[in-house]
């Protein structure tokens, strides 16, 4: 592969939608030229400054509001034949012609509070995302949950299936430049299925994977460095939860839809195994 | 008959959302009123599309720029995609909405004339000019929400688009070609022409701070 090409392919080699022959040519090309390695590193640099720079515009509540409403009022007027509830239905579906239909309905001090509440609606959220960027915790966050999602998809939990941490200790330990614990959790409900590889953060992880009844628990382990946070955290994202909790060595990062409880019993468990220090 | 064929061609879909839809409209058919019917045609769409609201806000913040304009769009899009839902045998209900919230927010734009949609612009990558900032100084940057925000905002609307799709929602090529209405071997020259221009604004902007 020659940088040209290398150049042209190397936005679908950042975002993984390559396939696996033409990856390990890229991979081989950035090993051997220095420039094009720079430039890939430049464009990571990038791709992870909008991750985390660009605000994600949550919305309001009192949008859920308007529209669980225009909703109820769509239905109401489906399920009734009356002139006027068809022009009211006509009104809905043209909004360009006139804006928000729901509000001449109501009395006009709740429009006052509605009013009320829509400006505070619109000056938070002109100010939150200055005051409160992204930080890199969510983006980790959200790193660990696409990973966890990856995972249980692409039908690659493991790379190394077993139940036996005298199996998975050994194999992970060839293939990292750390040690990581992997204690047994059966007895507690958390038998292990295995462990992988996994690439987070800019740096190679150990995920090591338990299940919990039917569902499972990827276990993100790296060691601790001057950036990761120490103290413990809970972190409940798009129906996942997360817990978080380092010792003097690792950071670990839980990540499943197990509950918020299961997952709790989980770290216990684990720092009953594995004791911090 | 309607029902008939309905219900074959969700059990094709092999998913199991429509498989419980289409008992619920079994049950329907055979037992309630059209009203009742209705009410349960929608909790079963808020059930499945309400958690994408924030992606489907999100979305029409950053095509529109604006507020206000957002949230109208998301209550259109919303009933456009109610009355639509019957349509939908899928199991990907974020990047469905996202379709009808990017269709529904270049109504407006083109409506208000915002943004010449007609432009045909250039795919092609060119590398020139934004090498002089270093990983480093982008990296340094990138801390600056703001500037972040700002650039984003210069871009045109097809990159701010594809961006937004990429990095705030994480979706694949494949669901962005759909929702963005592009072949699939575009998302990727789009995707680099887009950074690439985001680049050049930031090393602009970096240059004119120094």
């Amino acid at each position: 592969m020659n940088c040209e090409e290398a150049t042209k392919l190397m936005d679908g080699y950042l975002d993984g939608e390559l396939d696996p022959m033409t990856s390990q040519k890229i991979e081989q090309h950035l090993r051997d030229c220095r420039k094009c390695e720079q430039a890939y590193e430049a464009h990571t640099a990038l791709a992870h400054a909008i991750s985390r720079g660009a605000p994600y515009y949550k919305a309001p509540a009192e949008l859920r509001q308007r529209v669980q409403s225009s909703l109820r009022d769509a239905v109401g007027v489906g399920a009734s034949r009356s002139g006027a509830a068809r022009e009211n239905h006509a009104s809905l579906t043209s909004r360009w012609a006139k804006r928000r239909p729901v509000l001449p309905e109501i009395p006009w001090n709740w429009l006052a509070l509605a009013a009320a509440i829509i400006f505070a609606a619109i000056i938070a959220s002109s100010f939150l995302p200055r005051l409160r960027p992204p930080t890199s915790d969510q983006f980790l966050a959200t790193q660990l949950i696409a990973s966890h999602v990856r995972s249980l998809m692409a039908d690659h939990l493991t790379d190394v299936a077993s139940s036996d941490q005298h199996t998975v200790k050994p194999w992970l330990d060839t293939k990292l430049d750390f040690a990581a614990p992997v204690p047994d959790l059966s007895s507690q409900g958390f038998p292990l299925i295995g462990g992988r590889l996994d690439y987070l953060d800019n740096h190679s992880v150990a995920a090591l994977v338990y299940q919990r009844r039917k569902h499972f628990i990827n276990l993100f382990i790296w060691p601790t460095t001057s950036k990761d946070s120490k103290e413990q955290k809970m972190v409940e994202r798009e129906g996942y939860h997360l817990v978080h909790w380092a010792d003097g060595d690792f950071t670990y990062w839980a990540v499943s839809d197990v509950s918020v409880g299961d997952l709790q019993n989980f770290q216990q468990s684990f720092e009953q195994q594995v004791p911090p220090h | 008959m309607a029902a008939t064929l309905e219900a074959e061609y969700a059990f094709d879909a092999e998913d199991l959302e429509s498989r419980a839809k289409v008992v619920k409209f079994a049950v329907i058919q055979g037992n309630e009123t059209e009203g009742a019917a209705q009410e349960h045609e929608l909790a079963s769409f808020e059930e499945t599309m309400l958690p994408h609201m924030d992606a489907a806000h999100n979305l029409a913040r950053w095509l529109l720029r604006n507020e206000e304009d957002a949230q109208d769009v998301v209550q259109e899009a919303y009933l456009r995609a109610f009355k639509s839902f019957s349509g939908f045998h899928g199991s990907n209900g974020r990047a469905w909405l996202l379709t009808i919230v990017r269709n529904t927010s270049y109504t407006l734009l083109k409506k208000n004339r915002a943004v010449d949609l007609t432009t045909t612009f250039d795919e092609e990558i060119h590398t020139a000019g934004h090498e002089s900032v270093s990983p480093a100084t982008i990296l340094e940057h990138s801390e600056n929400a703001e500037l972040i925000k700002e650039a984003m905002d210069e871009l045109p609307v097809q990159f701010r688009e594809i961006l937004v799709l990429r990095h705030l929602e994480g979706l694949s090529y494949k669901e962005i070609a759909d929702i963005a209405q592009i072949p699939p071997g575009t998302v990727m020259s789009r995707l680099s022409r887009a950074r690439a221009e985001l680049k050049e604004y930031l090393a602009g902007r970096i240059s004119k701070d120094k």
